[in-house]
């Protein structure tokens, strides 16, 4: 394939449960650390029978924003706009008007300012005021880190929000993907964001009864469900042929992207649609089963999604499926849905970068159901030439990513 | 059959997959077709009928395991709804 439909990843920015900056996410990711512990954020969390969640701690506003700015950012657009200022700042790009016009800015997010929303419903429904801040709108819209990044860096090319649940951060990057790969921009900033420990959110959540009382503990015996998690993640693509020409430090290649629907149930996971996304990403990669040593799992730590994913790796892999070195980070930092495929993406990019495949922690021992080879606790040093990152949404929308080192 | 029993009935012939013209104290969980979320949207109508709080996580809770029959569900509502009022 020629270097200009080569798409590598120039930049890259993250805040997480574990740490503000990728440098110290990776660290800690590798250091198989735990970014989940007893829910501090939220008002009214004295209330909530769920206790435990993967917050972003440390953050303070303004640190990185003017006042007068966060009248219009909700803590979902800070995430996004601090981590694709540390993607764009390692990428190394100047934005000038040619290339800010053949940029795009495409960012997953699942469901939009929940920060904002939960504020403005206390206080019309429980503190019975009658008005609302006036830029409560635009602060939540779900397009908000989208518009807030393109402003910031005037980025003038395609810029929108993709909206699939636990999916959508891998299908923004999928997007961006492509559309660098086909030529229609030159470059894109990308990835996913989400602020969803919220009091609304978390009672969502627990009346579905998915979640865990204590720990994330994916592919494990005795998982009692998954963690809500929050954070970005925010990439910097552009064709392989433009970034040699500037001499720009390349962190992976992003090789393919496949999605799916299952077009069965809402909640329930599917074997034929996350075997279909992952056969999608590996043929659109040109990669075989056997060039893949890592998987970056959705793996959220519910009984029916490991189980599923371990079959959905049996059906695609085959007797490869053994050999491969599976983990899920949401072990880690929780699941930050509409985030959680930047997030995951981010651990897959530097794991294949610098040849460490980060743990699945929490993990107590062997579930028949889940019998691979999921990197238990502690990270492993391995020779990481090709990986995929699975995101698999309620709504039964699947999507997956294939990362290959950049050599 | 007490109003409680047929308060429950009633909500779990709304669940029901599979046509049948009554729901009975004798009816095996499983064979009214009920799946993990159906569960889950039974027990939010049992908490809020009866302003109990039940116990339930769909990953290491399985209903048809606990409960074989309807009659099996009536008894633990009758059981929290006494402990609530004790």
């Amino acid at each position: 394939m020629s270097d200009a439909h080569r798409v590598v990843i120039t930049g890259l920015g993250a805040v997480t449960p574990l740490g503000n900056a990728v440098s110290i996410y990776w660290h800690k990711l590798k250091a198989g650390a735990s970014g989940l512990g007893t829910i501090t954020q939220v008002q009214g969390r004295e209330e909530l029978n769920q206790k435990i969640a993967g917050e972003v701690k440390d953050f303070d506003p303004l640190k990185y924003f003017q006042e007068r700015d966060l009248s219009t950012l909700d803590r979902f657009s800070q995430f996004a706009i601090v981590a694709a200022r540390e993607a764009i700042a390692q990428a190394g790009l100047v934005f000038d008007r040619p290339l800010s016009l053949r940029t795009a800015t495409i960012i997953g997010t699942g469901v939009g300012g929940q920060t904002t929303l939960d504020d403005a419903f206390r206080r019309l429904y429980f503190e019975r005021k009658s008005r609302l801040f006036p830029l409560s709108i635009p602060k939540m819209m779900a397009n908000a880190p989208a518009s807030q990044i393109s402003m910031q860096h005037g980025l003038r090319g395609p810029a929108f929000v993709v909206a699939s649940a636990c999916a959508s951060a891998t299908h923004a990057i999928g997007l961006a993907f492509h559309m660098v790969r086909s030529g229609t921009i030159d470059c894109a900033v990308t990835g996913g964001t989400e602020a969803t420990v919220t009091f609304g959110t978390l009672r969502g959540w627990e009346a579905m009864r998915v979640m865990a009382p204590d720990a994330c503990r994916p592919f494990s015996i005795d998982r009692k469900g998954l963690i809500l998690g929050e954070g970005a993640a925010v990439f910097v693509l552009e064709p392989l042929e433009k970034a040699r020409a500037r001499g720009a430090q390349i962190l992976g290649e992003i090789a393919g992207f496949g999605m799916t629907a299952d077009a069965a149930d809402l909640t329930a996971p599917d074997i034929d649609g996350m075997s279909r996304a992952m056969e999608g990403a590996l043929a659109d990669a040109k990669l075989t089963p056997q060039d893949i040593q890592y998987v970056n799992a959705h793996g959220t730590g519910t009984a029916a999604n490991d189980e599923t994913e371990t079959k959905a790796l049996h059906r695609v892999f085959g007797d490869h499926a053994r050999k491969l070195a599976i983990s899920s980070t949401k072990s880690m930092v929780g699941h930050a849905l509409g985030a959680a495929g930047a997030l995951e993406l981010a651990a897959t990019v530097m794991a294949v970068k610098e040849d460490i495949v980060p743990p699945t922690i929490g993990y107590l021992g062997l579930d028949p159901a889940c019998d691979l080879d999921y990197v238990p606790n502690e990270a492993r040093k391995m020779r990481v030439d090709a990986a995929i990152s699975n995101s698999f949404a309620f709504g039964g929308l699947n999507a997956v990513l294939a990362v290959k080192k950049f050599a | 059959m007490t109003d409680l029993a047929s308060d429950v009935i009633g909500i779990i012939a709304k669940k029901k997959r599979v046509e049948k013209p009554a729901v009975e104290l004798s009816d095996r969980l499983e064979d009214l077709g009920l799946e993990s979320l159906d569960a889950v949207e039974m027990i939010f109508d049992l908490e809020e009928k009866f302003d109990i709080q039940i116990p339930y996580n769909a990953n290491t809770n399985n209903p048809r395991t606990e409960f074989e029959t309807v009659g099996d569900v009536v008894n633990a509502i009758e059981k929290l709804v006494a402990k609530k009022k004790s």
